[in-house]
């Protein structure tokens, strides 16, 4: 993935809190993840509006910490939710 | 050692074992239930909310074939209503445009759609229904005009499993975003027909390397999710997480199983939603706590490595090859099954012509 694509969430992947475990979920087909609060953050911006490379900014700002420490990890997570079919991307 | 059971991810809902086609590797059970004892709507509607309550988050509909329900898309709203991801599993036979409108409609998330072969020859002999690859393929167009999230359900064998490159361009056709190609696991009525559909070792072989390339090549495209047939690697799959650990099954008639074959291993009790809680059915069910944990292992998977990698492997399939539910899985290299397996796979696999298919009607 490029800083430029816009990842979103696609039809069929919705995230959840999960009452009886309390926690936060992810959703797809055969698929749930638990999300953390850094995962959670994540994939509440996938908006289907920013890239890539706004999300990891927004996301140093808000934890106050380096972009370029941050980006790398972001786009990790990312590009798993995508090769497990709970993102799409499409170009800006 | 006490247990500690967490509650289930998902739930396989069974509405019904009606289906119109009558293949040879069928997993229901030999012997199907009648349309007279399925549950009601609102049987069903109340086992969706008991079921999120306790814990499930994913929802599977399906039988039998799911569409032979009437009331499939209220079924849909009920488990929406519930708070579930809500999949369906289906022949697409059944479906039209309209049913399949009214599911969005109720908000079916997902469906999942079975491939018995890439041309109507194959898959309507394997079907046993003829003109059933035809509609497949139009249910399959519609399903993409409406958006649905799409998985193809590949099952191979020793018939079809060559065809495995055409099944994976078939899947990015219908515009699917995830195949789940699963080589026939023996249970039910696939037993009956064992020979007939045990796959050679080298189709296994080249069928794992053609995943391999596809799951490279496909990145990013399609999800590809390969089961394969157990019989031929050393050690078992695992049941789940362990037996009665992450899921529970249901069936037409409301009996509720810790999985889909519990039923052919013939000591254990199993018990109805009509007549307790699912939740204490999930806790403290006999069936349940049959092979939770570790306890009732055998010695050998007690002081194995594996044993909790594979639990000790699949229970039913003890049960189906040795007579003995509470052995180690025979597929174990390690285990005195094994030799049980390898037998039968010398005696099935080096027939020339596959037996006829037995077909259930
Ligand atoms: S001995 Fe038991 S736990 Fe170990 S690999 Fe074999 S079946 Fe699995
Ligand atoms: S016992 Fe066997 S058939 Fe049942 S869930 Fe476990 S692995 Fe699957």
């Amino acid at each position: 993935m490029t800083p430029d694509d816009v990842p979103y969430l696609p039809r069929g992947v919705r995230t959840q809190f999960d009452a009886v475990r309390k926690v936060d979920v992810i959703l797809g087909p055969e698929r749930v993840l638990v999300l953390d609060q850094v995962g959670k953050a994540v994939v509440g911006r996938l908006d289907g509006e920013a890239s890539l490379a706004e999300i990891s900014a927004d996301l140093a700002q808000v934890y106050d910490a380096p972009v370029d420490v941050i980006a790398p990890d972001v786009t990790a997570f990312v590009e798993d939710l995508r090769d497990r079919g709970m993102v799409h991307v499409r170009p800006r | 050692m006490s247990v500690r059971v967490d509650p289930p991810m998902a739930m396989l809902a069974e509405l019904t074992h009606r289906c119109p086609l009558a293949c040879p590797y069928c997993s229901n059970p030999t012997e199907l239930l009648a349309k007279e004892t399925e549950l009601s709507t609102e049987a069903w509607a109340d086992v969706f909310q008991q079921a999120a309550k306790l814990g499930v988050l994913q929802l599977h509909l399906s039988g039998g074939e799911p569409a032979s329900r009437r009331d499939l898309a209220e079924l849909v709203i009920a488990a929406r209503e519930a708070g579930l991801y809500t999949n369906l599993i289906t022949s697409g036979i059944g479906l039209t445009e309209r049913r399949l409108r009214e599911l969005d409609d109720a908000g079916l998330d997902h469906v999942q759609l079975s491939l018995q072969g890439v041309n109507a020859v194959m898959a309507d002999r394997i079907g046993g229904y003829k003109g059933g690859f035809d509609r497949k393929m139009h249910v399959a167009e519609i399903i993409a005009e409406i958006g649905f999230p799409l998985t193809l359900n590949a099952v191979m064998h020793r018939e079809n499993l060559d065809d495995l490159p055409q099944t994976i361009d078939m899947a990015l056709r219908l515009g699917a975003r995830r195949i789940e190609v699963a080589c026939v696991q023996f249970q039910g009525w696939a037993l009956v027909n064992r020979a007939a559909l045990q796959p050679s070792w080298e189709q296994v072989e080249t069928a794992k390397k053609t995943v391999a390339r596809a799951v490279e090549t496909l990145k990013g495209r399609l999800v590809i999710d390969f089961v394969p047939p157990d019989y031929y690697a050393d050690f078992p799959k695992a049941c789940m997480n362990g037996w009665g650990s992450t899921g529970l099954n249901i069936t037409p008639n409301g009996t509720v199983l810790p999985c889909h074959a519990a039923e052919t291993i013939p000591h254990l009790q199993f018990e109805k939603v009509t007549d307790r809680a699912l939740t204490d059915i999930w806790y403290e069910g006999a069936a349940f706590n049959a092979y939770r944990g570790t306890d009732w292992m055998p010695d050998l998977c007690q002081s194995c490595e594996r044993r909790d990698i594979d639990f000790g492997g699949c229970r039913c399939q003890a049960m189906a090859v040795l007579g003995d539910a509470a052995a180690p899985d025979p597929v174990c290299t390690k285990s005195p099954g094994r030799a049980a397996l390898d037998a039968l796979l010398v005696e099935e696999v080096q027939e020339v012509a596959a037996p006829e298919f037995v077909y259930r009607r």
